[in-house]
């Protein structure tokens, strides 16, 4: 499978991304965070997703960093409610949310994990370029045919499968 | 140029940029549930999404430099006409789907390069918005560039009007690398785009594109502008009827 083959190379700033959480005073607020999930794409979670960026407490105020995906995403704003939901049941009202712009999100965030994530609920993980092979989620298939550049939402493009005529979505690399 | 006055020129220019992007979304959103197809409809959507979440970031900041108190919203809903400084090809209304692939395809083009010059400026902010939107238009450009050649070299009919919508839209394009006094200053000062260095290779690419789709290059003996002045075709008041009627009817809504 494609996921497998990736050349492991992090990039830097999902390196730093990694770190902070590792390094992070709240472990208790990222795991909790782990259950909120892309709405669009519940079978990941919005760390794997890449978009979670930080999380910090400032006088009892939780301010959670998170990056959108593309930039009329409309998700952002269901995330961006999810998230401070999560936190007000867990006994965190009042939480704050801050949008960072830079680094641009990118499909290269994802790790392997969440890539076979998204093949396993149907969906083409990214591939590390443009020109990666894109294969087939039921039946792993090479011979696809793009059927349009934009899928279900922006991030995604549509795919048929000309083994087993699935019609799927591309998680497009970006 | 001093600080403060180098602010207002950054918000003014930002605004620009976002009418760009609010302008050219909305015609785009139009063709929500109107697409030739399912899969294009999808598409057409979904770029202008794209261009719709730019536009918010750009107003944004502008409201964000101003710290007046005003919004993206107060950018997209509360001004008229003359403070809308989008470039006119835009507005001009969607016409049939070759009018607005072949605009797709120009200002496509056009954007990309922009915005990879724009992810250099010295104003974090501009190149934060201006590295997302690269991402964006490359997917942008790749699509309508594939419309281009199989609507151009394609049948009788889609050549002959996608023929026509790129005559009728040339003398639009020589607004895109314009530029005014207060585009040059913040050019100068590492913040801006000048968009005169960008002409050529624009030109470049779309004569290839136009021959490769084996449709003529307009003579370019015509050209309009008045965008960035707030002077419009008469479209953008009928648009901004639409996309603004809810707040106007009930100034400050919210749901």
């Amino acid at each position: 499978m494609t996921a497998n083959s990736r050349i492991p190379l992090l990039p830097a700033e999902e390196y730093e991304r990694r770190r902070r959480r590792a390094n992070s005073a709240l472990p208790s607020l990222w795991e909790l965070l782990d259950a909120v999930k892309d709405p669009e794409i519940p079978a990941v979670s919005l760390w794997e997703l890449g978009v979670l960026q930080d999380i910090a407490l400032e006088e009892d105020v939780v301010i959670v960093t998170i990056t959108p995906t593309y930039s009329g995403c409309p998700a952002m704003t269901v995330m961006a409610e999810d998230i401070l939901q999560a936190l007000a049941e867990a006994g965190y009202p009042g939480s704050r949310i801050v949008n960072r712009l830079s680094p641009a999100w990118s499909t290269s965030w994802m790790s392997d994990d969440a890539r076979e994530k998204l093949r396993a609920y149907g969906i083409a993980p990214p591939g590390e370029t443009d020109n990666t092979p894109v294969h087939c989620p039921r039946c792993g298939s090479g011979r696809v045919r793009n059927v349009s550049q934009f899928g279900s939402t922006a991030c995604k493009a549509l795919y048929q499968c000309g083994d087993c005529a699935e019609l799927f979505d591309y998680f497009k690399p970006i | 140029m001093s600080d403060s006055k180098l602010k207002e020129a950054t918000r003014q220019y930002a605004i620009r940029l976002g009418d760009d992007a609010l302008v050219l979304g909305h015609r785009l959103s139009e063709w929500c549930s109107n697409g030739p197809f399912l899969e294009e409809d999808l598409a057409l959507t979904n770029v202008a999404l794209d261009f719709i979440g730019r536009a918010r970031m750009f107003y944004s900041y502008a409201a964000e430099l101003a710290a007046d108190g005003s919004t993206e919203d107060t950018y997209a809903y509360t001004r008229d006409c003359r403070e809308f400084s989008n470039l006119l090809i835009h507005e001009l209304p969607r016409g049939d789907f070759a009018f607005s692939m072949a605009r797709q395809y120009l200002v496509d083009v056009y954007n990309l390069a922009y915005m990879e010059a724009l992810r250099t400026s010295a104003d974090g902010t501009l190149a934060a918005i201006a590295d997302k939107a690269v991402k964006e238009s490359r997917y942008h450009l790749r699509r309508s560039h594939d419309w281009m050649l199989r609507l151009g070299d394609g049948t009788d009919e889609s050549r002959q009007r996608l023929q026509r919508a790129v005559d009728e839209l040339w003398g639009y394009t020589p607004e895109l690398f314009a530029s005014d006094a207060l585009e040059q200053g913040l050019a100068d000062a590492g913040i801006g785009v000048d968009a005169a260095t960008l002409r050529a290779a624009w030109e470049q690419a779309v004569s290839a594109t136009l021959a490769e789709a084996t449709l003529q290059q307009p003579a370019g003996d015509w050209e309009v502008s008045g965008g960035r002045r707030g002077l419009h075709t008469e479209s953008l008041g009928h648009m901004l009827s639409e996309l603004q009627f809810m707040q106007r009817a009930y100034p400050g809504l919210q749901w």
